[in-house]
């Protein structure tokens, strides 16, 4: 059993399409610094500095090297983790397992991409297999989880589409570090323009540009730093081979499959968790799209397919729903690749530090789930509590 | 360390200029088959295999977003927790111990890979690596930028060519004994100075091939440890530190960040004077300087002495302080591997299993990995029987 570990400061951006008024390190100093400011600690107190974003994005070769001068790692510790989308929940993991160690007593997770700076369609597509898939792969934009939830319930998941949109504008329009915060109607995402049938500009994640920071710290240091630590009770990572031609359309199984399921059938199993949705408080979910969100919630909280779509319907995952999913408006409003599953982290955490401003959720959040989504169909899922575990 | 960690298998590829013949998950799966051979490990769900995957490898050098996608079905990632760490090697070995004192994991499987063979341009890839706003536009790369901490240093302290081209020699004499290296010959001193010009002082002797291969190592808490194998080697200290990007933010004769991520792993490993301590130590030098360089950095010798250091013998094979027995990264080790080898070849050294290349009563070994231009991040392992 892993030593506790529990969130002690966390920091972000503001997030934009473009932001020329900084260089990356000055953007990633800006997290950096609000982490520092939010745990009451200066640089000198950090251990270890966790680094991740994805390099083919901005072009910029192994850039912790460069970002020593924002990040504050001169003369420490640290380390540079990638793993695509996921990268901000593996330095969360990451970050935990240092503090765990026992060799490091307050570690900085920093995520971080500066879109505008590079191409991220061309930086995904390079991604599939050179020999087999890279000439028919189209970057982030696939509707074949759309075209399936369509087959399934037809106009329905349309219309709930734009429920779950709807709802994230909302919550976004509160939430002062989110990119895109126009509240929306129903009607501007049915009539938003077509990119990839079925899926539609408003149902997708935006290119922004910012970072995040949180500082992890071990159980005897996080008790001296806040009194409101948040606890990381778990974290569980699940990765699934590359075929993905394989994993999308061929499989009957992809219900049970796909690596959603299999990684919350395994944090809830360690964590004795039988009924998700009435034991975790609040999920901030990594939703590229709002599509995904619809089909990847079934499989996280281990549901029948169609389950989710009645959980939006009947306002659920709304802000003051019984389940609030992305108070903070979510991945489709707010995407800096390396730091989005790192924002998720910081957003449950806020949550329940009960510090998450005007999107502070109504009800008490005791337990917060946070998922990572990357790589071909990878998930991470951190689980938080306020309790110590 | 409050708790052991334990290596309990290792393995590497030979180490060429190309191989045209093997795609990325053929190169990583020879050494993975290897050490789940020599422990029986399978990729178990129930507690009894490996329990988390760790790769080094990097999105430029295998011109691959992700590039730790392709390996996943060969290192037992499908439905599992796997990591990348975009660095050295060595970096990841400090991280699976990391993972593994976490109490998060108990078995790791550790590999990296690199086909330097692949990408058309060192140097433009490096060049990628320094400041957009400043330095790239002039066309620096680690070869350039490595030229220039090589005159500093042999400037402020008097290092001579015929010293660096010492350690080149050494080096190849030593790749004779280990039948993975890929460049292994007699050379003189006088054949690394004429050699072709790179970058002044750096000729083609000092500097390190263009190398492809692989290598894994799986490691284990202590008490599965000694259930996988008769002869565990304990990492007993772990260290790495940053310098500054900009290189005239730093003096490049000196290694700071060297002397600092030393000084964290002698303290962990209960090292007091490492020139007598440790028995043999594998450094990742891609020039030939460095090897001094880092020698003073480690604490083998004081700044500036790393000249006589070479001048001395007491880093050949039968000297006090044997430096690289498998011959280094000189002869050929990929970027982002060489670390991992250095890993790889002190625990083949700490088991009695180096052949040719074994140091006699080998007890304690230092391994090094360096990540950056000029060496700005080094990562220092200490490990005993």
């Amino acid at each position: 059993m892993a030593k506790r570990v529990a969130i002690v400061g966390i920091g972000q951006t503001y997030h934009q399409a473009h932001r020329q008024d900084v260089n990356q390190v000055e953007m990633v100093n800006e997290a950096v610094t609000a982490a520092l400011e939010d745990a009451q600690l200066r640089i000198k107190d950090i251990d270890c500095i966790i680094h991740g974003n994805m390099e083919l994005f901005e072009g910029v070769h192994q850039p912790d090297m460069w970002h020593v001068d924002g990040d504050g790692a001169y003369l420490k510790s640290g380390m540079r983790l990638t793993t695509g989308g996921t990268t901000g929940g593996t330095i969360a993991c990451a970050a935990c397992n240092h503090a765990a160690s026992g060799l490091f007593d307050t570690v900085m997770a920093i995520g971080w991409e500066k879109q505008e700076e590079g191409h991220t369609t061309t930086g995904i597509a390079a991604m599939a297999d050179p020999l087999w898939d890279r000439k028919v792969q189209t970057g982030a934009l696939s509707g074949m989880t759309a075209a399936r939830l369509i087959t399934d319930f037809g106009e329905r998941a349309e219309e709930v589409a734009a429920m779950v949109r709807v709802r994230d504008g909302e919550n976004a329009s509160r939430n002062p570090y989110a990119h895109l915060r126009e509240k929306v109607t129903r009607e501007d995402v049915m009539k938003s323009h077509m990119l990839v049938h079925p899926i539609r500009l408003l149902h997708m994640c935006p290119q922004s540009n910012g970072a995040c920071a949180l500082i992890v710290a071990s159980e005897e240091k996080a008790k001296k730093i806040t009194k409101k630590p948040v606890w990381v009770k778990d974290h569980v990572t699940t990765h699934m081979e590359a075929m993905l031609n394989e994993t999308i359309l061929v499989r009957k199984d992809l219900e049970e499959w796909a690596s959603m399921r299999v990684c919350a059938r395994k944090l809830y199993k360690r964590n004795g968790i039988t009924n998700p949705i009435k034991e975790i408080d609040l999920f901030e979910m990594y939703d590229p799209m709002v599509w995904m969100e619809m089909e990847w919630a079934d499989w996280f909280l281990l549901m029948e397919r169609g389950g989710y779509l009645k959980m939006v319907e009947k306002g659920v995952t709304d802000r003051n729903g019984a389940f609030p999913v992305n108070p903070s408006g979510g991945v489709v409003t707010t995407n800096p690749i390396g730091a989005t599953a790192l924002i998720r982290v910081a957003e449950a955490a806020l949550q329940i530090r009960g510090d998450a401003g005007e999107h502070q959720v109504d009800k008490e959040v005791r337990t917060a789930m946070a998922s990572a989504f990357g790589g071909t169909f990878w998930t991470i899922l951190h689980l938080l509590s306020k309790e110590r575990p | 360390m409050a708790q052991r960690v334990g290596i309990v298998a290792v393995a590497q590829t030979k180490y060429e200029g190309s191989k045209p013949g093997l795609r990325m998950a053929e190169l990583v799966h020879q050494p993975v088959k290897e050490v789940l051979q020599q422990t029986g490990l399978k990729f178990t769900e129930d507690g009894s295999g490996i329990d988390f995957s760790i790769c080094a490898t990097d999105d430029f050098w295998d011109a691959m977003t992700l590039s730790d996608t392709p390996i996943g079905d060969v290192i037992g990632a499908h439905h599992r927790s796997a990591e990348k760490v975009s660095q050295d090697g060595a970096q990841a070995a400090i991280y699976a111990t990391v993972a593994i004192l976490s109490g998060h994991y108990d078995t790791v499987l550790l590999v990296a890979h690199c086909k330097e063979s692949q990408p058309s341009s060192r140097n433009l890839i490096t060049n990628c690596a320094f400041c957009p706003v400043c330095t790239r536009i002039l066309g620096v790369d680690y070869l350039s930028a490595a030229a220039l901490q090589a005159k500093r240093y042999m400037y402020k302290y008097g290092i001579t060519r015929e010293q660096c081209a010492k350690v080149s020699v050494k080096s190849y004499k030593n790749a004779k004994n280990n039948p993975y290296a890929q460049n292994a010959m007699d050379i003189t001193v006088e054949d690394v100075l004429s050699s072709k010009m790179l970058a002044y002082p750096i000729s083609v002797f000092d500097a390190y091939p263009v190398s492809d291969g692989a290598c894994a190592m799986i490691l284990a808490t202590e008490e599965k440890a000694k259930k996988l194998t008769d002869k565990p080697v304990w990492v007993k200290g772990v260290g790495n530190c940053y310098d500054c990007h900009h290189l005239g933010d730093r003096d490049l004769a000196d290694c700071d960040s060297l002397e600092m991520a030393a000084k964290r792993t002698y303290k962990m490993a209960g090292i007091k004077n490492p020139r007598r301590n440790i028995d043999i130590a594998e450094i990742s030098g891609q020039y030939s300087y460095q090897e001094l360089l880092w020698s003073e950095g480690l604490g083998f010798c004081d700044r500036g002495e790393g000249g006589k250091f070479i001048d001395s013998g007491v880093t050949e094979m039968e000297g006090e302080l044997p430096i690289n027995p498998s011959g280094g990264v000189l002869p050929g080790n990929p970027i982002i591997v060489a670390g991992l080898t250095r890993v790889v070849e002190c625990v083949l050294q700490l088991k009695g299993e180096a052949g040719a290349r074994q140091v006699a009563k080998a007890k304690t070994a230092l391994a090094h990995g360096t990540t950056g231009p000029c060496g700005q991040l080094h990562s220092v392992l200490i490990l005993g029987t």
